[in-house]
């Protein structure tokens, strides 16, 4: 489902990527850890085609993402959801209409939509707050929204780039065990986070990174950087 | 197809009315663009009125001896109808000529007591030529010259008009010309705030334009609601100048009408307010849609 073959990647000339290979076979939950600046988030950048690689291929489903032009990129973003640590909601809307967004540009029918929308908010425990604006949820709730809008078009994979950074213990556990919930009914989950009791709880696949590299990538493994 | 459009209509809305604050300001100053683009259609027409009010009182007479054959005269109005410079040609035959007299010096008891003493009519006929351009005249005063009815010219007022005509040739081209240079210059300081102003309302929502590209927003479901909001905003401005302008053009009809005789400003205002509309409507939702595209553009390079 997803490929990195030998992908380096440079910023101003110090080297966060470097010859980066792994690959993700569908239904798996893996855990992407390191410490800030290990390249997590370059990682995710890349795979998200929000940035190119200086060298090497990413491979995702049918598309090879280093190769594709700006305008071909929305088509296949609609295959992945994409979680981020500052939630990346659209602010002048409701939590309701930040899920619909996504499932319009999808081109899902309104009928789809009446349906699927209210159903996603229900499942992340916002029934009951549909209507709120971004600015009056919590933390938790806008993360919960996040991740609703990621889940509703039914992605191949969710992407989330530390989902749970500016949570509270509480809130990161929900969060969790909602990607818990949607990777056992069948979707991919990469999930990239430094956050240490969450790994090690998980028991499921680590790929460690540390200065760009893979050090370590281990089934049922644990948050070990040395 | 409908219903991906139905949506970015849907949005563009819901953009214009819940960015109310920024909707107001760029709203206001595309008003201030469109009442500067509107007052200079509205000047270009005075001034083109004033232009051919002027340019109607510039002719030149051809007089003729006083045993002119009428023949020969209007074979001479036929030939100069034919130059392209020409607009028109008046004959004024020795009778017409001798009544335009009396009756302008009807109230004139000596004056009318002398004509009708007089056993023969003194006056000349004459042809009164008008050309399509004031710095035509002197094509005209030369082909009077070289032209085979010279014989029975007794007269031609260019001649002693020449400096006149022209010294107003000059200044109607400079008058035009200054209008031009004035226009291009006003539009274009009108279009770089509005667009600048554009800029900055889409440059405030750069960041939700990342957010609906990392969705999976396509550039075109993107664009496409700051083009509607960019319609909305010139709509809008467009409206307010028209009405706005509308009692300012009317208090100022009758001081116009002072200078330009036979101007009515507001008959203009009026008269041309359909016009009027598609101009500005043109110009501003020019404006607010190009604007909006270029700078969209620039964010859905990412």
């Amino acid at each position: 489902m997803i490929t990195f073959s030998n992908v380096s990647k440079t910023y101003n000339h110090h080297e966060v990527l470097r010859d980066v290979s792994f690959k993700i076979e569908p239904k798996e939950f893996v855990s992407l850890v390191g410490r800030s600046g290990a390249g997590k988030s370059t990682l995710v950048r890349l795979l998200i085609g929000e940035d190119k690689p200086d060298k090497g291929r990413i491979v995702f489903g049918p598309y090879e993402i280093n190769k594709l032009q700006s305008q071909e990129l929305p088509a296949v973003r609609r295959h992945m959801g994409i979680i981020f640590q500052d939630f990346k909601l659209l602010p002048r809307k409701t939590a309701y209409e930040n899920v619909v967004f996504a499932m319009e540009v999808a081109g899902r029918s309104e009928e789809d939509i009446e349906e699927a929308a209210p159903q996603a908010l229900e499942l992340v425990g916002l029934g009951k707050k549909m209507s709120n604006y971004v600015h009056e949820l919590s933390g938790g709730e806008r993360q919960r929204v996040a991740i609703a809008r990621a889940m509703v078009n039914q992605p191949d994979v969710i992407i989330a780039d530390e989902p749970t950074g500016n949570l509270d213990p509480v809130n990161t556990w929900g969060i969790i065990n909602l990607l818990l919930k949607i990777n056992e009914l069948g979707t991919t989950v990469l999930l990239a986070t430094h956050n240490k009791d969450i790994v090690n709880q998980l028991e499921r696949r680590v790929i460690s990174l540390d200065d760009g590299m893979i050090i370590r990538d281990e089934d049922k493994g644990k948050y070990i950087l040395t | 197809m409908f219903t991906t459009l139905a949506r970015i209509i849907k949005y563009g809305f819901q953009n214009f009315w819940r960015n109310n604050l920024v909707s107001f300001a760029t709203i206001l100053v595309l008003l201030l663009a469109v009442v500067v683009f509107q007052g200079m259609v509205i000047f270009g027409e005075i001034g083109k009125q004033a232009i051919n009010a002027v340019q109607d009182k510039i002719d030149i007479s051809v007089y003729f001896v006083s045993n002119a054959p009428e023949d020969e005269i209007l074979k001479l109005k036929e030939a100069l109808l034919t130059l392209s410079e020409v607009k028109s040609v008046d004959y004024i035959s020795k009778d017409e000529a001798l009544e335009l007299f009396k009756e302008r010096h009807a109230d004139d008891p000596t004056i009318s007591q002398a004509i009708g003493e007089l056993e023969e009519n003194p006056l000349r006929a004459s042809l009164n030529i008008k050309a399509k351009n004031p710095n035509q005249y002197s094509l005209i005063a030369s082909f009077l010259e070289n032209d085979s009815s010279k014989s029975v010219i007794q007269e031609v007022s260019y001649s002693q008009n020449q400096v006149v005509i022209d010294r107003l040739a000059k200044i109607l081209s400079l008058g035009r010309r200054t209008a031009a240079v004035l226009t291009l210059a006003f539009a274009i300081v009108a279009i770089i705030i509005s667009f600048n102003t554009i800029l900055l309302a889409i440059y405030s929502n750069k960041e939700e334009i990342g957010i609906m590209r990392l969705v999976g927003a396509s550039n075109a479901f993107i664009r496409g609601p700051y083009i509607i909001v960019g319609v909305i905003y010139g709509i809008i401005a467009v409206l307010l100048a028209m009405i706005l302008s509308a009692p300012f053009i009317y208090a100022a009809s009758p001081y116009v009408a002072v200078f330009i005789p036979g101007m009515s400003l507001w008959g203009f205002f009026m008269g041309s307010f359909f016009k009027l509309l598609g101009y500005n409507l043109l110009f501003g939702v020019g404006i607010g849609v190009i604007s909006s595209v270029i700078v969209i553009r620039k964010y859905l390079e990412v």
